[in-house]
Protein backbone atom coordinates (compact mmCIF):
# COMPACT_ATOMS: atom_id res chain seq x y z
CA UNK A 1 0.00 0.00 0.00
CA UNK A 2 1.59 3.07 -0.95
CA UNK A 3 1.40 6.25 0.58
CA UNK A 4 -0.69 9.58 -0.44
CA UNK A 5 1.64 12.55 -1.62
CA UNK A 6 0.17 15.59 0.45
CA UNK A 7 2.03 18.06 1.54
CA UNK A 8 -0.21 19.33 4.64
CA UNK A 9 0.71 17.03 7.15
CA UNK A 10 3.35 18.71 7.26
CA UNK A 11 0.75 21.28 9.75
CA UNK A 12 0.91 17.46 11.84
CA UNK A 13 4.46 17.00 11.84
CA UNK A 14 5.00 21.25 12.69
CA UNK A 15 4.70 20.25 16.39
CA UNK A 16 7.44 18.18 16.68
CA UNK A 17 9.24 19.81 14.53
CA UNK A 18 9.17 23.16 16.61
CA UNK A 19 9.52 21.04 20.21
CA UNK A 20 12.63 19.20 18.82
CA UNK A 21 13.71 22.18 17.04
CA UNK A 22 13.81 24.17 20.37
CA UNK A 23 15.76 21.81 22.25
CA UNK A 24 18.15 20.41 19.49
CA UNK A 25 19.19 23.00 17.14
CA UNK A 26 19.18 26.17 19.36
CA UNK A 27 21.81 24.70 21.66
CA UNK A 28 23.59 22.96 19.08
CA UNK A 29 24.55 26.63 17.73
CA UNK A 30 25.31 27.56 21.21
CA UNK A 31 27.84 24.82 20.94
CA UNK A 32 29.27 26.20 17.36
CA UNK A 33 29.96 28.89 18.46
CA UNK A 34 31.55 28.40 21.78
CA UNK A 35 33.16 25.79 19.84
CA UNK A 36 35.72 28.35 17.82
CA UNK A 37 36.22 30.53 20.50
CA UNK A 38 38.57 30.86 23.60
CA UNK A 39 37.84 32.25 27.00
CA UNK A 40 39.02 33.50 29.67
CA UNK A 41 36.57 34.30 31.46
CA UNK A 42 34.64 36.80 32.34
CA UNK A 43 32.84 36.33 29.79
CA UNK A 44 35.11 37.63 27.17
CA UNK A 45 35.75 35.65 24.45
CA UNK A 46 38.45 35.29 21.70
CA UNK A 47 38.23 33.77 17.87
CA UNK A 48 39.81 30.34 17.88
CA UNK A 49 39.06 28.92 14.60
CA UNK A 50 39.46 25.38 14.09
CA UNK A 51 42.23 25.71 16.51
CA UNK A 52 40.04 23.48 18.59
CA UNK A 53 39.33 20.73 16.30
CA UNK A 54 42.93 20.51 15.50
CA UNK A 55 43.87 19.94 18.93
CA UNK A 56 40.94 17.78 19.42
CA UNK A 57 42.49 14.89 16.72
CA UNK A 58 46.04 15.36 17.84
CA UNK A 59 47.35 12.76 20.21
CA UNK A 60 50.55 14.77 21.08
CA UNK A 61 48.39 17.42 22.70
CA UNK A 62 46.80 17.04 26.40
CA UNK A 63 42.87 17.67 25.43
CA UNK A 64 43.61 14.90 21.98
CA UNK A 65 44.74 13.02 24.24
CA UNK A 66 42.54 12.72 26.58
CA UNK A 67 39.49 12.75 23.98
CA UNK A 68 40.95 9.43 21.83
CA UNK A 69 42.19 7.96 25.06
CA UNK A 70 38.38 8.05 26.01
CA UNK A 71 37.03 7.44 22.79
CA UNK A 72 39.44 4.42 22.51
CA UNK A 73 37.69 3.06 25.71
CA UNK A 74 34.27 3.70 24.84
CA UNK A 75 34.82 2.16 21.93
CA UNK A 76 35.96 -1.23 23.35
CA UNK A 77 33.63 -1.12 26.17
CA UNK A 78 30.35 -1.10 23.69
CA UNK A 79 31.52 -3.89 21.75
CA UNK A 80 32.26 -5.62 25.09
CA UNK A 81 28.94 -5.38 26.04
CA UNK A 82 27.96 -5.64 22.97
CA UNK A 83 29.29 -9.37 22.80
CA UNK A 84 27.95 -10.24 25.79
CA UNK A 85 24.34 -8.75 25.89
CA UNK A 86 22.87 -9.52 22.24
CA UNK A 87 23.80 -13.57 22.99
CA UNK A 88 22.74 -13.71 26.31
CA UNK A 89 19.66 -11.57 25.76
CA UNK A 90 18.70 -13.99 22.97
CA UNK A 91 19.05 -17.23 25.26
CA UNK A 92 17.07 -15.34 27.74
CA UNK A 93 14.36 -14.92 25.50
CA UNK A 94 14.65 -18.43 24.67
CA UNK A 95 14.32 -19.61 27.95
CA UNK A 96 11.24 -17.64 28.81
CA UNK A 97 8.03 -19.59 30.01
CA UNK A 98 5.34 -20.36 27.01
CA UNK A 99 2.27 -19.63 29.18
CA UNK A 100 0.99 -18.92 33.03
CA UNK A 101 1.73 -16.42 35.59
CA UNK A 102 5.36 -17.02 35.48
CA UNK A 103 5.39 -15.01 31.79
CA UNK A 104 3.70 -11.92 33.58
CA UNK A 105 6.23 -12.17 36.19
CA UNK A 106 9.35 -13.11 34.35
CA UNK A 107 8.63 -9.99 32.23
CA UNK A 108 8.27 -7.82 35.58
CA UNK A 109 11.61 -8.83 36.84
CA UNK A 110 13.15 -8.56 33.34
CA UNK A 111 11.93 -4.95 32.97
CA UNK A 112 12.79 -4.04 36.73
CA UNK A 113 16.42 -2.79 35.96
CA UNK A 114 15.32 -0.69 33.59
CA UNK A 115 13.12 1.22 35.16
CA UNK A 116 15.67 2.47 38.06
CA UNK A 117 17.19 5.89 37.69
CA UNK A 118 20.62 5.73 36.38
CA UNK A 119 22.82 7.14 39.09
CA UNK A 120 20.56 4.40 42.17
CA UNK A 121 22.04 1.84 39.26
CA UNK A 122 25.35 2.88 40.26
CA UNK A 123 24.40 3.13 44.07
CA UNK A 124 23.44 -0.26 43.55
CA UNK A 125 26.71 -1.43 42.07
CA UNK A 126 28.59 0.35 44.54
CA UNK A 127 27.15 -0.65 47.44
CA UNK A 128 26.87 -4.60 46.37
CA UNK A 129 30.76 -4.10 45.06
CA UNK A 130 32.16 -2.70 48.06
CA UNK A 131 34.70 -5.70 50.27
CA UNK A 132 33.35 -4.00 53.83
CA UNK A 133 29.89 -3.71 53.24
CA UNK A 134 28.54 -5.37 49.57
CA UNK A 135 27.56 -8.51 49.20
CA UNK A 136 29.53 -9.22 45.88
CA UNK A 137 32.93 -8.04 47.32
CA UNK A 138 32.64 -10.05 50.75
CA UNK A 139 32.41 -13.16 49.24
CA UNK A 140 34.94 -12.43 46.00
CA UNK A 141 37.34 -11.51 48.72
CA UNK A 142 36.49 -14.47 51.49
CA UNK A 143 37.01 -17.10 48.51
CA UNK A 144 40.87 -15.80 48.23
CA UNK A 145 39.55 -13.48 45.16
CA UNK A 146 41.36 -10.07 45.58
CA UNK A 147 38.65 -7.56 44.54
CA UNK A 148 38.75 -3.78 45.02
CA UNK A 149 36.51 -1.66 42.42
CA UNK A 150 38.39 1.56 43.96
CA UNK A 151 42.03 0.57 43.37
CA UNK A 152 42.20 -2.39 40.99
CA UNK A 153 41.46 -1.31 37.11
CA UNK A 154 40.64 -4.43 36.05
CA UNK A 155 38.41 -4.61 39.00
CA UNK A 156 36.91 -1.29 37.79
CA UNK A 157 36.40 -2.20 34.15
CA UNK A 158 34.65 -5.68 35.64
CA UNK A 159 32.29 -4.52 37.48
CA UNK A 160 31.00 -1.54 34.71
CA UNK A 161 30.81 -3.91 32.48
CA UNK A 162 28.68 -6.47 35.10
CA UNK A 163 27.10 -3.46 35.70
CA UNK A 164 25.66 -2.89 32.35
CA UNK A 165 24.93 -6.55 31.25
CA UNK A 166 22.58 -6.61 34.69
CA UNK A 167 21.07 -3.76 33.86
CA UNK A 168 20.63 -3.29 29.39
CA UNK A 169 20.13 -7.47 29.06
CA UNK A 170 16.50 -7.30 29.66
CA UNK A 171 15.94 -4.98 26.95
CA UNK A 172 17.77 -7.31 24.33
CA UNK A 173 15.64 -10.47 25.73
CA UNK A 174 12.56 -8.36 25.88
CA UNK A 175 13.12 -7.38 22.26
CA UNK A 176 13.85 -10.52 20.93
CA UNK A 177 11.19 -12.53 22.69
CA UNK A 178 8.21 -9.91 21.22
CA UNK A 179 10.02 -10.82 17.84
CA UNK A 180 9.45 -14.78 18.77
CA UNK A 181 6.06 -14.11 19.91
CA UNK A 182 4.98 -13.52 16.96
CA UNK A 183 6.02 -16.30 14.66
CA UNK A 184 2.83 -18.50 13.95
CA UNK A 185 2.68 -22.15 15.42
CA UNK A 186 2.26 -23.40 12.09
CA UNK A 187 6.00 -22.66 11.01
CA UNK A 188 7.32 -25.22 14.09
CA UNK A 189 4.86 -27.48 12.92
CA UNK A 190 5.99 -27.35 9.85
CA UNK A 191 9.97 -27.50 11.03
CA UNK A 192 8.80 -30.98 13.67
CA UNK A 193 7.89 -32.52 10.33
CA UNK A 194 10.51 -32.01 8.05
CA UNK A 195 12.62 -33.29 11.31
CA UNK A 196 14.75 -30.15 11.71
CA UNK A 197 16.90 -30.12 14.41
CA UNK A 198 16.79 -27.49 17.94
CA UNK A 199 19.80 -25.61 15.74
CA UNK A 200 17.72 -25.66 12.37
CA UNK A 201 14.72 -24.09 13.89
CA UNK A 202 16.73 -21.62 15.61
CA UNK A 203 18.54 -20.36 12.25
CA UNK A 204 15.52 -21.32 9.88
CA UNK A 205 12.69 -19.89 11.76
CA UNK A 206 13.39 -17.88 14.93
CA UNK A 207 16.65 -15.95 13.82
CA UNK A 208 14.97 -14.09 10.95
CA UNK A 209 11.76 -13.59 12.47
CA UNK A 210 14.22 -11.49 15.35
CA UNK A 211 16.12 -9.92 12.61
CA UNK A 212 14.73 -6.40 12.73
CA UNK A 213 13.98 -6.14 17.05
CA UNK A 214 17.85 -7.26 16.84
CA UNK A 215 18.83 -4.52 14.69
CA UNK A 216 16.71 -2.08 16.91
CA UNK A 217 18.49 -3.80 20.04
CA UNK A 218 21.98 -3.55 18.60
CA UNK A 219 21.50 -0.03 17.49
CA UNK A 220 20.20 0.96 21.35
CA UNK A 221 22.48 -0.95 23.17
CA UNK A 222 25.50 0.50 20.75
CA UNK A 223 23.78 4.58 21.30
CA UNK A 224 23.18 4.57 24.63
CA UNK A 225 26.40 2.65 25.65
CA UNK A 226 28.36 5.10 23.29
CA UNK A 227 26.94 8.25 25.74
CA UNK A 228 27.07 6.20 29.37
CA UNK A 229 27.72 8.78 31.74
CA UNK A 230 25.36 8.31 35.43
CA UNK A 231 26.51 4.38 36.36
CA UNK A 232 30.44 4.53 35.96
CA UNK A 233 30.38 7.89 37.82
CA UNK A 234 28.90 7.04 40.34
CA UNK A 235 30.48 3.97 40.51
CA UNK A 236 33.98 4.29 39.93
CA UNK A 237 34.01 8.13 39.26
CA UNK A 238 36.19 7.62 35.92
CA UNK A 239 38.73 5.99 37.62
CA UNK A 240 41.05 4.16 38.72
CA UNK A 241 42.92 7.25 37.50
CA UNK A 242 41.45 7.38 33.81
CA UNK A 243 40.47 3.56 32.99
CA UNK A 244 36.98 4.02 33.24
CA UNK A 245 36.67 7.60 32.03
CA UNK A 246 34.12 7.16 29.13
CA UNK A 247 34.02 10.02 26.37
CA UNK A 248 30.54 11.72 27.75
CA UNK A 249 32.64 11.88 31.32
CA UNK A 250 35.86 13.29 29.81
CA UNK A 251 33.55 16.22 28.40
CA UNK A 252 30.99 16.94 31.45
CA UNK A 253 35.23 16.91 33.45
CA UNK A 254 35.95 19.69 30.75
CA UNK A 255 32.50 21.83 30.36
CA UNK A 256 31.24 22.00 33.96
CA UNK A 257 34.34 20.78 35.42
CA UNK A 258 37.00 23.59 34.43
CA UNK A 259 34.57 25.36 32.29
CA UNK A 260 36.80 24.47 29.11
CA UNK A 261 33.65 26.27 26.37
CA UNK A 262 35.56 26.20 23.62
CA UNK A 263 37.36 22.81 24.21
CA UNK A 264 33.83 21.34 25.29
CA UNK A 265 32.03 22.31 22.07
CA UNK A 266 34.56 21.65 19.95
CA UNK A 267 34.45 17.45 21.65
CA UNK A 268 30.75 18.21 21.40
CA UNK A 269 30.77 18.54 17.63
CA UNK A 270 32.97 15.73 16.61
CA UNK A 271 31.02 13.15 19.62
CA UNK A 272 27.92 14.45 18.26
CA UNK A 273 29.17 13.44 14.02
CA UNK A 274 30.50 10.36 15.36
CA UNK A 275 26.90 9.36 17.04
CA UNK A 276 25.32 10.93 13.67
CA UNK A 277 26.65 8.60 10.88
CA UNK A 278 26.80 5.64 13.06
CA UNK A 279 22.99 6.24 13.36
CA UNK A 280 22.87 7.40 9.63
CA UNK A 281 24.80 3.42 8.97
CA UNK A 282 21.93 1.49 11.33
CA UNK A 283 18.88 3.68 9.48
CA UNK A 284 20.17 2.57 6.13
CA UNK A 285 20.41 -1.23 7.02
CA UNK A 286 16.84 -1.04 8.76
CA UNK A 287 14.76 0.60 5.82
CA UNK A 288 16.51 -1.53 3.57
CA UNK A 289 16.16 -4.75 4.89
CA UNK A 290 12.41 -3.16 5.55
CA UNK A 291 12.34 -2.83 1.63
CA UNK A 292 13.85 -6.29 0.85
CA UNK A 293 11.16 -7.83 3.25
CA UNK A 294 8.30 -5.92 1.24
CA UNK A 295 9.26 -7.27 -2.00
CA UNK A 296 9.98 -10.86 -1.03
CA UNK A 297 6.11 -10.49 0.51
CA UNK A 298 4.84 -8.62 -2.47
CA UNK A 299 6.42 -11.27 -4.43
CA UNK A 300 4.70 -14.01 -3.15
CA UNK B 1 10.22 -26.39 20.25
CA UNK B 2 10.08 -22.82 20.94
CA UNK B 3 12.48 -23.49 23.61
CA UNK B 4 16.25 -24.42 24.41
CA UNK B 5 17.41 -27.23 26.92
CA UNK B 6 17.54 -25.96 30.52
CA UNK B 7 15.67 -23.31 30.08
CA UNK B 8 14.33 -23.38 33.51
CA UNK B 9 17.58 -23.47 34.78
CA UNK B 10 18.86 -20.80 32.97
CA UNK B 11 15.93 -18.29 33.65
CA UNK B 12 16.34 -19.04 37.25
CA UNK B 13 19.96 -17.85 36.97
CA UNK B 14 19.20 -14.85 35.20
CA UNK B 15 16.53 -13.46 37.71
CA UNK B 16 18.78 -14.46 40.73
CA UNK B 17 21.13 -12.49 38.74
CA UNK B 18 19.19 -9.15 38.57
CA UNK B 19 17.21 -9.67 42.17
CA UNK B 20 20.99 -10.00 44.82
CA UNK B 21 21.85 -6.58 44.23
CA UNK B 22 18.16 -5.27 44.53
CA UNK B 23 17.86 -7.17 47.40
CA UNK B 24 20.95 -6.14 48.87
CA UNK B 25 19.67 -2.36 48.88
CA UNK B 26 16.60 -3.19 50.18
CA UNK B 27 17.98 -5.62 52.93
CA UNK B 28 21.13 -2.44 53.83
CA UNK B 29 17.59 0.11 54.16
CA UNK B 30 16.68 -1.95 56.69
CA UNK B 31 19.68 -1.96 59.14
CA UNK B 32 20.87 0.19 61.04
CA UNK B 33 24.02 2.48 60.13
CA UNK B 34 26.10 0.15 63.13
CA UNK B 35 25.08 -3.27 61.54
CA UNK B 36 26.46 -2.67 58.46
CA UNK B 37 29.31 -0.63 59.33
CA UNK B 38 30.08 -3.65 62.13
CA UNK B 39 29.44 -7.00 60.63
CA UNK B 40 28.25 -9.12 57.56
CA UNK B 41 24.54 -9.87 58.29
CA UNK B 42 22.41 -11.02 55.19
CA UNK B 43 19.70 -10.13 56.42
CA UNK B 44 18.51 -7.73 59.05
CA UNK B 45 18.71 -8.85 62.72
CA UNK B 46 17.76 -5.69 64.29
CA UNK B 47 15.52 -4.23 61.50
CA UNK B 48 15.01 -0.60 61.79
CA UNK B 49 12.35 1.88 59.59
CA UNK B 50 14.60 5.10 60.92
CA UNK B 51 15.70 5.37 57.20
CA UNK B 52 12.58 5.89 55.85
CA UNK B 53 11.05 7.96 58.71
CA UNK B 54 13.43 10.49 58.23
CA UNK B 55 12.88 10.78 53.84
CA UNK B 56 9.11 10.91 55.08
CA UNK B 57 9.39 13.88 57.63
CA UNK B 58 12.24 15.54 56.48
CA UNK B 59 11.04 18.25 53.70
CA UNK B 60 14.49 18.41 51.66
CA UNK B 61 14.13 14.35 51.27
CA UNK B 62 10.25 13.96 50.49
CA UNK B 63 10.22 17.09 47.81
CA UNK B 64 12.65 15.75 45.79
CA UNK B 65 10.30 12.70 44.81
CA UNK B 66 7.53 15.10 43.89
CA UNK B 67 9.88 17.16 41.66
CA UNK B 68 10.93 13.97 39.95
CA UNK B 69 6.98 13.14 39.39
CA UNK B 70 6.08 16.37 38.62
CA UNK B 71 8.47 16.93 35.15
CA UNK B 72 8.38 13.33 34.28
CA UNK B 73 3.99 13.57 33.92
CA UNK B 74 4.65 16.84 32.26
CA UNK B 75 7.00 15.49 29.73
CA UNK B 76 5.32 12.76 29.37
CA UNK B 77 1.73 14.72 28.42
CA UNK B 78 4.16 17.33 25.85
CA UNK B 79 5.75 14.37 24.02
CA UNK B 80 2.63 12.24 23.64
CA UNK B 81 0.57 15.13 22.07
CA UNK B 82 3.02 16.25 20.69
CA UNK B 83 3.65 13.22 18.67
CA UNK B 84 0.34 11.68 18.39
CA UNK B 85 0.02 14.35 15.35
CA UNK B 86 3.03 13.44 14.04
CA UNK B 87 3.32 9.94 13.90
CA UNK B 88 -0.29 9.89 11.88
CA UNK B 89 1.15 12.30 8.87
CA UNK B 90 4.53 9.40 9.43
CA UNK B 91 2.34 6.74 8.64
CA UNK B 92 -0.45 8.28 6.35
CA UNK B 93 1.52 10.41 4.03
CA UNK B 94 4.12 11.33 1.63
CA UNK B 95 5.28 14.94 2.23
CA UNK B 96 8.63 16.79 1.26
CA UNK B 97 11.80 15.89 3.28
CA UNK B 98 9.57 13.13 5.66
CA UNK B 99 12.45 10.63 5.22
CA UNK B 100 15.25 13.19 6.21
CA UNK B 101 12.80 14.65 9.16
CA UNK B 102 12.24 11.27 10.53
CA UNK B 103 15.85 10.39 10.60
CA UNK B 104 16.76 13.60 11.85
CA UNK B 105 14.20 13.08 14.82
CA UNK B 106 15.69 9.80 15.36
CA UNK B 107 19.29 11.15 15.37
CA UNK B 108 18.12 13.60 18.41
CA UNK B 109 17.48 10.15 20.16
CA UNK B 110 20.63 9.15 19.92
CA UNK B 111 22.20 12.53 20.63
CA UNK B 112 24.34 12.31 24.02
CA UNK B 113 22.83 14.16 27.23
CA UNK B 114 26.16 15.66 28.08
CA UNK B 115 26.69 17.14 24.49
CA UNK B 116 23.19 19.95 25.59
CA UNK B 117 24.41 20.08 29.29
CA UNK B 118 25.87 22.91 29.21
CA UNK B 119 23.95 24.81 26.37
CA UNK B 120 20.64 23.65 27.69
CA UNK B 121 22.05 25.16 31.09
CA UNK B 122 22.18 28.76 29.54
CA UNK B 123 19.40 28.39 27.21
CA UNK B 124 16.74 27.98 29.82
CA UNK B 125 18.67 30.75 32.34
CA UNK B 126 18.27 33.29 29.43
CA UNK B 127 14.23 32.38 29.26
CA UNK B 128 14.30 32.16 33.09
CA UNK B 129 12.79 28.34 33.36
CA UNK B 130 16.26 27.34 34.90
CA UNK B 131 15.07 25.94 38.52
CA UNK B 132 11.46 24.68 37.20
CA UNK B 133 10.36 21.16 36.12
CA UNK B 134 9.37 22.91 33.07
CA UNK B 135 13.05 23.21 32.34
CA UNK B 136 13.74 19.61 33.00
CA UNK B 137 10.00 18.23 31.32
CA UNK B 138 11.23 20.21 27.61
CA UNK B 139 14.91 19.24 27.95
CA UNK B 140 13.63 15.87 28.17
CA UNK B 141 12.17 15.86 25.17
CA UNK B 142 14.54 16.46 22.64
CA UNK B 143 14.91 12.25 23.49
CA UNK B 144 11.12 11.53 24.68
CA UNK B 145 9.00 13.06 21.39
CA UNK B 146 11.71 10.94 18.77
CA UNK B 147 10.71 7.82 20.85
CA UNK B 148 6.89 8.58 21.07
CA UNK B 149 6.90 9.70 17.16
CA UNK B 150 8.52 5.94 16.77
CA UNK B 151 6.19 4.53 18.76
CA UNK B 152 3.38 5.52 17.68
CA UNK B 153 4.12 5.45 14.15
CA UNK B 154 4.33 1.75 14.42
CA UNK B 155 0.89 1.42 16.05
CA UNK B 156 -0.76 3.75 13.45
CA UNK B 157 0.06 2.57 10.63
CA UNK B 158 -1.38 -0.94 12.35
CA UNK B 159 -4.93 0.39 11.99
CA UNK B 160 -5.98 -0.09 8.42
CA UNK B 161 -6.43 3.20 5.69
CA UNK B 162 -9.86 1.87 5.04
CA UNK B 163 -11.00 3.19 8.56
CA UNK B 164 -9.83 6.46 7.80
CA UNK B 165 -11.59 6.47 4.73
CA UNK B 166 -14.46 5.30 6.09
CA UNK B 167 -14.54 7.77 8.71
CA UNK B 168 -14.26 10.70 6.12
CA UNK B 169 -16.99 9.46 4.06
CA UNK B 170 -19.19 9.17 7.45
CA UNK B 171 -18.38 13.27 7.43
CA UNK B 172 -15.86 12.83 10.24
CA UNK B 173 -13.94 16.03 10.35
CA UNK B 174 -10.35 15.60 10.65
CA UNK B 175 -10.11 16.42 14.61
CA UNK B 176 -13.12 14.42 15.38
CA UNK B 177 -11.99 11.57 13.21
CA UNK B 178 -8.17 12.00 15.18
CA UNK B 179 -9.87 11.73 18.94
CA UNK B 180 -13.02 10.03 18.55
CA UNK B 181 -11.53 6.99 16.41
CA UNK B 182 -8.23 6.74 15.76
CA UNK B 183 -6.93 7.78 19.30
CA UNK B 184 -9.40 4.82 21.07
CA UNK B 185 -8.15 2.18 18.53
CA UNK B 186 -4.26 2.87 19.53
CA UNK B 187 -5.15 2.86 22.82
CA UNK B 188 -2.59 0.43 23.87
CA UNK B 189 -0.02 1.93 21.85
CA UNK B 190 -0.28 5.60 23.57
CA UNK B 191 0.18 3.70 26.88
CA UNK B 192 3.58 2.39 25.91
CA UNK B 193 4.95 5.12 24.22
CA UNK B 194 3.51 6.86 27.56
CA UNK B 195 5.48 4.18 29.87
CA UNK B 196 8.54 4.28 27.47
CA UNK B 197 8.26 8.38 28.06
CA UNK B 198 7.75 7.84 32.07
CA UNK B 199 10.17 5.44 31.82
CA UNK B 200 13.19 7.55 30.23
CA UNK B 201 12.46 10.58 32.13
CA UNK B 202 12.54 8.65 35.06
CA UNK B 203 15.79 7.38 35.07
CA UNK B 204 17.45 10.10 33.14
CA UNK B 205 19.85 12.44 35.97
CA UNK B 206 22.84 14.35 33.97
CA UNK B 207 20.06 17.09 32.46
CA UNK B 208 17.74 17.02 35.03
CA UNK B 209 20.97 17.46 37.53
CA UNK B 210 22.20 20.52 35.05
CA UNK B 211 18.74 22.39 34.88
CA UNK B 212 17.89 22.98 38.64
CA UNK B 213 19.08 24.15 41.89
CA UNK B 214 16.99 24.05 44.77
CA UNK B 215 13.28 24.32 44.23
CA UNK B 216 13.01 21.83 41.55
CA UNK B 217 15.88 19.16 42.27
CA UNK B 218 15.21 15.66 41.55
CA UNK B 219 15.02 13.28 43.70
CA UNK B 220 18.55 11.39 42.23
CA UNK B 221 20.24 15.09 42.18
CA UNK B 222 19.45 14.96 46.32
CA UNK B 223 20.07 11.89 47.11
CA UNK B 224 24.37 12.01 45.30
CA UNK B 225 24.46 15.59 47.17
CA UNK B 226 23.21 14.84 50.73
CA UNK B 227 25.35 11.51 50.75
CA UNK B 228 28.99 13.36 49.95
CA UNK B 229 27.72 16.42 52.31
CA UNK B 230 27.06 13.78 55.55
CA UNK B 231 29.96 11.17 55.03
CA UNK B 232 28.53 7.93 53.96
CA UNK B 233 25.09 7.19 55.56
CA UNK B 234 24.83 4.12 53.73
CA UNK B 235 21.14 3.12 55.09
CA UNK B 236 19.58 6.53 54.21
CA UNK B 237 21.03 6.13 50.73
CA UNK B 238 19.85 2.62 50.34
CA UNK B 239 16.49 3.95 51.49
CA UNK B 240 15.52 6.23 49.08
CA UNK B 241 17.30 4.06 46.32
CA UNK B 242 14.80 2.15 47.10
CA UNK B 243 11.47 4.37 47.44
CA UNK B 244 13.07 5.12 43.69
CA UNK B 245 12.38 1.65 42.36
CA UNK B 246 8.84 1.68 43.59
CA UNK B 247 7.23 3.93 40.89
CA UNK B 248 9.09 2.20 38.36
CA UNK B 249 7.89 -1.21 39.33
CA UNK B 250 4.31 0.08 39.83
CA UNK B 251 4.27 1.53 36.01
CA UNK B 252 5.83 -2.21 35.18
CA UNK B 253 2.97 -4.02 36.87
CA UNK B 254 0.66 -2.12 35.72
CA UNK B 255 1.64 -2.57 31.83
CA UNK B 256 3.02 -6.06 32.13
CA UNK B 257 0.79 -7.34 29.52
CA UNK B 258 2.52 -4.97 27.13
CA UNK B 259 6.05 -4.92 27.92
CA UNK B 260 6.44 -7.43 24.75
CA UNK B 261 4.88 -5.73 22.06
CA UNK B 262 5.66 -2.39 23.66
CA UNK B 263 9.70 -3.08 23.87
CA UNK B 264 9.22 -4.44 20.27
CA UNK B 265 8.35 -0.35 19.70
CA UNK B 266 4.95 -1.69 17.73
CA UNK B 267 6.62 -3.24 15.02
CA UNK B 268 7.16 -6.93 14.72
Amino acid sequence: MDKTVNQKAWFLVLPVFLVVAFSAVLPLMTVVNYSMQDTFGNNQFFWNGVGWFKELLDPSTDLGGRFLASLGRNLFFSLVILAIEVPLGIVVALSMPRQGWTVAACLVILALPLLIPWNVVGTIWQIFGRPDIGLLGYVLNHIGIDYNYVSNDIDAWVTVIVMDVWHWTSLVALLCYAGLKSIPEAYYQAAQIDGASRWAVFKAIQLPKMNRVLLIAVLLRFMDSFMIYTEPFVVTGGGPGNSTTFVSIELVKIALGQFDLGKAAALSLVYNLIILIVCWIFYTVMTNAGNERKHQEGAA
Amino acid sequence: MHSIPGRRAIMAMFLIFLLLPIYWLVNMSFKTNAEIVSTMTLWPHTPTLQHYRRIFTDESWYSGYINSLEYVVLNTIISISVALPAAYAFSRYRFLGDKHLFFWLLSNRMAPAAVYALPFFNLYSAIGLFDTPWAVALAHCIFNVPLAVWILEGFVSGVPREIDETAFLDGYSFPRFFLRILVPLIASGIGVAAFFCFMFSWVELLLARTLTSVSAKPIAAIMTRTVSAAGMDWGLLAAAGVLTIIPGALVIWFVRNYIASGFALGRV
